[in-house]
């Protein structure tokens, strides 16, 4: 949820602008020589940076995939003894009972979160397109469960999902519907991605949003005119014109929600069906567990997979960014 | 007049679908006002009113938020040192490894953050920094790098030209016009790249719990939070109290510096 904000700046062009700056207008017999200097200043202004890539993102990945082909276990912290076991781990971890289940999950997860969050956002989005009195506020309120600590979100929900004495259980008995134990076994997958729905609204309204500010208005004047209602000008304009954001706003929402964890660990621990991909590789390495349900290597195994998945959406994003931009 | 009357209503809509969003926050503050007794009773407003529970929680909850203070502030001071400078040589310096290091720092906003835990959990216990403040700040500060850097970048990207030439032919040298030129235009993307950076690191509970689990008092307000919940007996009003101190920088954001997010934010979308 964190890293949500990123997507404003970055699609900006900004490399036009600043070829022509950094080439500038020196006098001709200077020009060689200039080109030189820049790039030097350009790579010392950069090395902090640089340095800390590498220090603090390419170390810390290079420790986790060694681990992951290295049999670490509690004593190894004591013994300093991890024998190099190739992709062994990665056999018994995709090999493992829960591997699929988990995988399954995960997707419903996923898929279900990314459905209904692009589905409300979009709507929201549309219903705030013309400005009303007083949209501008409602509109910043909307922001808050995206700017919330997560462990706020996630604490007041599991106690709105309480089955005794949570206000939705409550509000669903004045309709004479039975309790439901949201956070326990069957229902704890459904409670956690109502949770993540809701965190995930303000982030698909506010690109959806913005994205709509870039169709002409005319557009929808003369559809008017031609006698589209508003169904039809959803359908004929909005929708169509909106794919490229909605592309990226989909993209970007299935990495994010692919290495959620705080909030399903903070609401159930990733008990019953809540068990994703990434909330496992947690509660192996990280879980109250005794030495016997402590698995670093485990874990790093399925946070490699994690990674890979990762990557592999970088490169989408880029060339769909890329053919964007064409 | 129809005119007037459609949109009227439009807001009266807005402000239902505002509440409705909202209604979890509300019930938050709710419960963290209504006394130990009758929380399970689940009242619509704090009937049986009580500030209790905010006494309990400025008692125990001090030394946790003075950390989270000491960690966002922290985070705030390595990123903007970090990505000023590379955000001037993305957007104005150096051709040709600008893609490449746009394509590193995207998928650097991608990486799942449980696998960057395990890594720096290993590094760490071999560094004998866990449960350390400065480890916190070091990773918590791999949320907003990235972004800072982009934002910093595209920013910089739309100063004027002029601008930059008439210190270079004053004799200003790059430190130079960086110093004096690049970074006092560039302030408001700076206090958005602090504000996020330091409400990401006010938030972050997958690093504290990974990283600074056994810290005692030197343990952001998330875990003191999360104290609760792992209690037998969970005290659903000092947990809710907790919950809304713990929000406030986030009021504060929407409250205090929402136009400097706007700024920043619409400053990307400014071409020059």
């Amino acid at each position: 949820m964190t890293l949500v904000g990123i997507q404003t700046p970055a699609p900006v062009p900004t490399a036009d602008a600043a070829v022509a700056a950094a080439a500038g207008r020196p006098e001709p017999q200077r020009r060689r020589r200039r080109v030189q200097p820049t790039t030097w200043a350009g790579l010392a202004f950069a090395a902090p940076l640089l340095v800390y890539l590498v220090v603090f993102y390419a170390y810390p990945l290079y420790e986790n995939v060694s681990m992951s082909l290295h049999r670490y276990t509690r004593a190894t912290y004591v013994t300093g003894e991890a024998p190099f076991v190739g992709l062994d781990i990665y056999r018994e971890v995709i090999g493992s009972s829960q591997f699929w289940t988990i995988v399954w999950q995960t997707t419903v997860f996923v898929v279900a979160s990314l459905l209904f969050q692009y589905s409300f956002g979009l709507g929201l989005a549309v219903f705030f397109r013309r400005a009303f009195p007083l949209s501008a506020v409602l509109r910043g309120l909307f922001l808050v469960p995206w700017l919330l600590p997560i462990i706020v979100s996630a604490t007041t929900w599991q106690w709105m999902m309480d089955a005794d004495s949570g206000i939705i259980n409550r509000f669903l008995g004045v309709f004479g519907i039975d309790p439901v134990w949201w956070l326990s076994a069957d229902h704890s997958l459904t409670a956690v991605i109502i949770a993540n729905i809701w965190l995930g609204i303000p982030f698909n309204l506010v690109i959806l949003y913005s994205g709509l500010q870039n169709i002409p208005t005319e557009m929808y004047e003369a559809a008017s005119l031609d006698g589209a209602g508003a169904w039809r000008q959803f359908w004929s304009i909005t929708f169509p014109l909106l794919k490229p954001v909605s592309a990226i706003t989909l993209l970007l929402g299935f990495v994010y929600t692919l290495k959620v964890v705080d909030i399903i660990w903070i609401m159930t621990q990733g008990t019953g069906k809540s068990q994703t991909l990434a909330t496992w590789a947690y509660a192996m390495a990280f879980g109250k567990g005794t030495s016997a349900t402590i698995k670093y290597s485990e874990a790093s195994a399925v946070g490699s997979i994690l990674l890979l998945v990762a990557l592999v959406m970088g490169i989408v994003y880029l060339v769909v960014q890329r053919r964007q931009e064409d | 007049m129809d005119r007037v009357q459609r949109s009227w209503w439009k807001t009266t809509i807005g402000v239902v679908l505002t509440a409705i969003m909202l209604f979890p926050v509300y019930w938050m503050v709710n419960v963290s006002l209504t006394s130990r007794g009758s929380i399970r009773d689940g009242d619509l407003w704090p009937k049986d009113f009580t500030l209790d529970h905010y006494r309990v929680v400025l008692g125990d909850q001090l030394p946790y938020l003075g950390t989270s203070l000491l960690v966002g502030l922290g985070t705030v001071a390595l990123t903007l040192v970090v990505s000023a400078p590379a955000g001037y040589a993305l957007s104005r310096l150096l051709k040709p490894g600008r893609r490449v290091l746009s394509f590193v720092l995207i998928v650097a906003q991608m990486i799942p953050a449980v696998v960057m835990a395990l890594g720096f959990y290993q590094i760490y216990s071999d560094l004998g920094i866990l449960d350390t403040v400065p480890g916190l700040i070091l990773a918590d500060s791999t949320i907003a790098v990235p972004f800072a850097v982009m934002l910093f970048s595209a920013f910089m990207a739309g100063i004027p030209r002029e601008l930059l030439q008439a210190a270079q032919i004053d004799g200003a040298s790059f430190w130079r016009t960086f110093r004096s030129v690049v970074l006092p235009v560039s302030r408001n993307s700076a206090v958005t790249v602090a504000l996020f950076a330091f409400l990401w690191a006010w938030s972050d509970f997958l690093f504290a719990s990974t990283l600074n689990r056994g810290g005692g008092n030197l343990r952001p307000i998330t875990m003191g939070i999360y104290d609760y919940i792992g209690s037998q007996n969970q005290e659903w009003g000092p947990m809710m109290a907790t919950a809304v101190l713990a929000s406030v920088p986030t009021a504060i954001l929407l409250v205090v510096a929402q136009r400097y997010v706007a700024a920043g934010v619409t400053a990307g979308a400014v071409k020059d």
